[in-house]
């Protein structure tokens, strides 16, 4: 029993039974416009990495997939199937109160991997599952260990840009609500990454700096 | 309804002249080809300036229109090189004021993906827009062209110009880094830096002119392992955006859109995805004042004009700040 549930820009996600468990396995396929070289090379260092840094990411608290197995060759991962949304498809059905508290937690989360020292690399509300009142952070393939504030920083400002171009509507509250929960988690290193996050969106081409 | 269109963000001057009914009726191109290094902004809004009068007189006569038979002057507003921006918009202004026609600000990268719609029938496609000043992943939602991705510090065109001139390359580099890369073998590790859907290309550049420098390597492998890295993030931020979005169409355009690998790149994803791909022909994805015309006139019909007090350039005009009130 296979069953392709998306075909995403880097994996295929694909619903296996693995040891009588229904589970996810994230295939790395091979892409055809990549040099074949180059190509190997992404694919196993990207599921190497992303196996590590979801391990790592739950012991700062976050929940991630649990992992069952992992083959950097072929670049697969075969991890916890979770039943749930996308914050991104969500976010429209919530209250305003809902949402805020949401992007409050979600932020909480951010604070903790970075307090960990785990940069996310694709901070989207497409990477983080709703299921009930569980979140769960998922795609951790562009994920990177650094405690480096320059990368903090370009990690809120993904999660700023995601708001803005696809959360525009409610973008200035949920970032601050996102910001909220961030400063409680990260306590006093949080202003640098903020300010980092600032700074990194007026270096964007042809923002307007005031 | 008939526009003319001027074009002067950078390097490239155009004439544009178009009908509401699509026709290209004329689309003069007159480049400023530095003597040495890159775009002087100065030197370029000079050369412009000295040829705009031809360009606008070849321009009429190949469309076979008079001055008076022109509806409206359209002229890219930003975003570039203000010097060249200025030389633009002063002729506009004055061709305006003296035909007694209306001023139409355009902006650039809009124009872009507005000419490619015209041209390929594409309708509501992922735009990838990329060229000696612009590396842009957009796509329409909710009443403007939203940015999902875009270059964090310089452009693809940049890097690809900026490393043809330390190896000695013809100007622009794309055209000639494509006929030596097609016969690299060997792919030299680089720098591959993707962020989410955004990606960078500064330490691409240091790190392909630290490897000329070592001597160590042939042009052609360099050339090739240039293409391969560079583009592969292309393709990369590109199929993020098009999975992301799920548009039904992947439009590709700018003067790097005239590239046969990027092209095959481009054609793949959008295949996987089931997107159907449109590649502008060049001439009409290179910077040129026909795009100008058009969006003009689209603008035009949708009741924008630019009065003189607004009609003040903008060097950094960013797609996203721009209202599209001619798509729902």
């Amino acid at each position: 029993m296979e069953r392709v549930i998306a075909k995403g820009a880097e994996a295929d996600l694909v619903i296996i039974e693995w040891n009588c468990l229904m589970a996810l396995a994230k295939r790395r396929t091979p892409k055809k416009y990549r040099h074949p070289e180059l190509d190997h090379r992404m694919r196993k260092t990207r599921t190497k990495t992303e196996a590590d840094i979801i391990h790592k990411a739950k012991l700062s608290g976050v929940p991630t997939p649990l992992l069952y197995q992992v083959d950097p060759e072929d670049a697969v991962i075969v991890m916890e199937y979770i039943d749930g949304v996308k914050v991104r498809d969500a976010v429209d059905e919530l209250t305003d109160r809902e949402r805020r508290k949401l992007f409050k937690r979600i932020g909480g989360y951010a604070g903790r991997l970075h307090g960990a020292g785990i940069i996310h690399g694709d901070l989207t509300t497409s990477n983080i599952l709703k299921q009930g009142d569980r979140l769960v952070f998922i795609d951790f393939g562009l994920a990177e260990v650094s405690v480096e504030v320059e990368k903090r920083g370009v990690d809120l400002n993904l999660m700023d840009r995601m708001l803005t171009s696809t959360h525009y509507r409610h973008r200035e509250e949920l970032l601050a609500a996102f910001l909220e929960g961030y400063r409680e988690a990260m306590g006093a290193e949080a202003e640098d990454a903020v300010t980092r996050m600032e700074e990194v969106a007026k270096r964007g081409r042809y923002i307007e700096k005031n | 309804m008939i526009a003319l269109g001027v074009e002067s963000t950078a390097d490239n001057l155009g004439i544009g002249v178009v009908t509401s009914g699509k026709e290209v009726l004329a689309n003069v191109l007159d480049v400023h080809v530095p003597e040495e290094g890159g775009i002087h902004p100065r030197e370029a809004a000079r050369h412009h300036s000295d040829e705009m009068g031809n360009a606008i007189r070849l321009a009429l006569d190949t469309a076979g229109v008079s001055v008076d038979e022109i509806d409206i002057i359209a002229f890219a507003q930003g975003p570039g090189l203000g010097p060249c921006l200025r030389t633009g918009a002063t002729s506009a202004r004055a061709l305006a004021a003296y035909l007694g026609k209306p001023l139409v600000g355009v902006n650039h990268c809009v124009a872009h993906v507005e000419v490619g719609r015209m041209a390929t029938g594409a309708v509501d496609p992922l735009t990838l827009y990329v060229s000696g000043g612009n590396t842009i992943v957009s796509g329409y939602e909710s009443g403007r062209y939203r940015i999902f991705g875009e270059t964090l510090d310089i452009a693809i065109g940049n890097c690809l110009n900026a490393f043809a001139r330390e190896a000695g390359l013809e100007y622009p580099g794309g055209p000639d880094i494509e006929r030596k890369a097609a016969q690299g073998k060997t792919l030299i590790p680089l720098p591959y830096s993707v962020k989410g859907m955004d990606l960078s290309y500064s330490g691409l550049l240091t790190a392909i002119t630290g490897e000329l420098r070592t001597g160590k390597h042939r042009v052609e492998d360099l050339c090739f392992s240039l293409q391969e890295t560079a583009y592969a993030m292309l393709g990369e931020v590109t199929e993020r955006a098009l999975a992301h979005t799920g548009k039904p169409e992947l439009l590709l355009t700018g003067g790097v859109a005239a590239n046969k690998r990027l092209g095959s790149i481009v054609r793949d994803i959008a295949h996987e995805h089931g997107a159907e791909p449109h590649i502008v022909p060049i001439r009409l994805a290179a910077d040129n004042g026909a795009m100008i015309a058009w969006t003009g006139i689209i603008a035009y019909q949708a009741g924008h004009v630019t009065p003189l007090e607004m009609s003040h350039v903008n060097p950094s005009w960013r797609m996203d700040q721009v209202e599209i009130p001619w798509r729902e």
